[in-house]
């Protein structure tokens, strides 16, 4: 598996990135570097063997539904780009 | 003072040798003085508070252990009212409004904080060059690396600007710089030590943990750091024991494993001669030792590359431009705000393994990479499983080489097989140990411990026992 320059530029605005055509250049020869690294796992046998999400072995635990949070909105707006009425304003969207 | 231990200064200060406006003075000139950029943020007026804080308490009293210690706190970790910038353009202008629950607990210790430690960018690198705040120098040899991403830490200890620092080790971050600082430095269990607050980079991997002058300081810390959080639902609900209670017991007949693969082609003669040389000091100091087999730890580093990326890719959408961080000039529309935003506030690296994870995680390719990475990570965490029905610990290098000459490595895959040692750990989630066992060409090389989960008591009275027999702990770079 290897991935072209095309590709790339794809793989970057999915990730919402913007990259150039030099970096993009650049980029295409370390994805597809790490690719082939990653290709080395095709040698191990895995057909029998349960995919590991994480390293314990213990399930989400369950709590009282009580607010256990104060009220900081005023302190996470403070430190945003642009609010506004208690919103985070970007761009107008709808017109 | 800076010469003196977590536990010596304890001391020093419960006895009123010094008080801790005297010691916080000493290391925030120490610090002004440095050159290794191993800061980003100074926090001189808060250290200075606390520090008189922690002397009123000291006065009373009703003083901890730890209060009145300086320290140094990697810069991943939020601070309330103070700067968190994970190393990153993007949160350069984040001002965090609350504290992570490890550094609520440095708090309440009454413990002084110096500053927060310069990092590779979002915790992404193995030599701290990915920082946009520059590169560290490493204390031993400034042309060099302190290894990363803790490498601000690592140095700060290595130099002794701080007693101690904290770091975070997502696949070696802890272990790798405190091997090429000469320092020691240990990764918990995964579950531990809480994660709230500390800016997320691969949530199964990542793990907090102390990085000090010795395995006597670390289990002091330990004590503090560890410990169940209701606020991390990763944290694990399970008693902490005083680390520093079996520090003395004897290790005669604990059974090392020595894994032969760690001792392939790739190591350098001169680490491989220092870790030999030091599996024989535990050999002489009763421990039996025998060779195992971890068969799947050449599948680590491609294993870890699938997993970490695709955790990254997901975790840093939250990094947009819209709620806190930086936000691009007149962006046309929202798009445009997300992608300008993104693109000038990450860096290299951190782009590429954006780019990775969401590759690798999109349709079509997921059973391929994602799911395949997941199902090997479960037989590297067997090998593990196996080889502790036999042995107690396992040892074998942190890192293949010494510490690399800034800007040397090039390429982004042979960066990656700096931590070709220490991924496994943190695949499998279990808790890993980096301590000075010599120097080759004159610059430190670790010996990397490995436990079984929840054996961290093991891994520091081990560490600690060869401390008392080996004084490699103690030595510092010139002019320290």
């Amino acid at each position: 598996m290897s991935l072209d320059k095309k590709q790339v530029k794809e793989i970057a605005q999915l990730a919402r990135l913007n990259i150039n055509d030099s970096e993009a250049q650049l980029a295409t020869v370390e994805l597809n570097n790490i690719l082939n690294l990653m290709a080395e796992l095709s040698e191990i046998d895995t057909e029998h063997v349960e995919p590991m999400a994480h390293p314990l072995d213990m399930s989400q635990r369950l709590r009282e539904d009580v607010v256990s949070e104060t009220d900081l909105s005023e302190e996470f707006q403070a430190i945003a780009p642009k609010t506004g009425k208690k919103h985070f304003l970007v761009p107008t969207v709808i017109e | 003072m800076h010469k003196f231990s977590v536990a010596e200064l304890s001391k020093g200060l419960k006895n009123k040798d010094f008080s801790s406006v005297e010691l916080t003075k000493h290391y925030l000139r120490r610090i002004d003085r440095s050159d290794l950029n191993a800061f980003i943020t100074v926090t001189e007026d808060l250290a200075l508070s606390q520090a008189k804080e922690a002397d009123s308490r000291l006065a009373k009293g009703n003083a901890n252990v730890l209060t009145g210690i300086p320290y140094a706190h990697k810069d991943i970790f939020c601070t309330k009212g103070i700067k968190t910038s994970a190393g990153s353009k993007i949160l350069d202008p984040f001002i965090s409004p609350y504290d992570a629950t490890l550094s609520y607990k440095l708090n309440t210790e009454g413990m002084v904080m110096l500053g927060k430690t310069n990092m590779d960018e979002l915790a992404m690198g193995s030599s701290n060059e990915n920082s946009y705040y520059g590169p560290v120098n490493n204390p031993w040899d400034k042309k060099r690396v302190p290894g990363g991403s803790s490498g601000g830490s690592a140095a700060a200890v290595a130099a002794r600007l701080s007693a101690f620092a904290t770091g975070t080790d997502t696949g070696g971050s802890i272990r790798q710089p405190a091997s090429l600082c000469g320092i020691t430095g240990l990764k918990p269990t995964y579950g531990r030590v809480s994660r709230y607050g500390m800016i997320a980079y691969a949530s199964s991997l990542d793990q907090a943990g102390p990085i000090t002058q010795s395995a006597e300081d670390a289990a002091l810390v330990l004590n503090t750091m560890a410990g169940f959080d209701d606020k991390d639902s990763t944290s694990m609900n399970k008693d902490v024991p005083d680390y520093t209670e079996n520090l003395n017991n004897s290790i005669k007949g604990l059974k090392i494993g020595i894994p032969k693969e760690y001792f392939s082609e790739g190591l350098d003669d001169g680490v491989a001669k220092v870790i030999l040389q030091s599996i024989k000091e535990f050999e002489s100091m009763g421990a039996i030792v025998e060779e195992v087999s971890l068969p799947n730890s050449a599948y680590a580093v491609p294993t870890y590359y699938i997993v970490a990326p695709c955790e990254c890719s997901s975790n840093l959408s939250r990094l947009d431009g819209v709620r806190y961080g930086y936000r691009c000039d007149d962006p046309k529309d929202l798009n445009d705000l997300y992608l300008r935003s993104r693109s000038e506030g990450f860096g290299e690296e951190v782009k590429r393994r954006i780019m990775i994870g969401t590759y690798a995680l999109s349709a079509g390719y997921y059973d391929a990479y994602y799911l395949k990475a997941q199902k090997v990570r479960q037989l590297i965490s067997e090998d593990f499983k196996k080889a502790f029905q036999r042995v107690d610990v396992i040892m074998g290098p942190v890192s293949p080489t010494t510490a690399f000459e800034l800007d040397a490595i090039k390429d982004s895959v042979s960066m990656y097989m700096a931590d070709i040692y220490t991924l496994s750990v943190n695949l499998a989630g279990l808790p890993g140990m980096s301590i000075p066992a010599g120097f080759s060409n004159n610059l430190p090389v670790g010996l990397q411990m490995i436990g079984n989960y929840w054996s961290e008591e093991v891994l520091l009275n081990v560490a600690h026992q060869f401390q008392t027999q080996t004084d490699w702990h103690v030595h510092l770079p010139e002019n320290t």
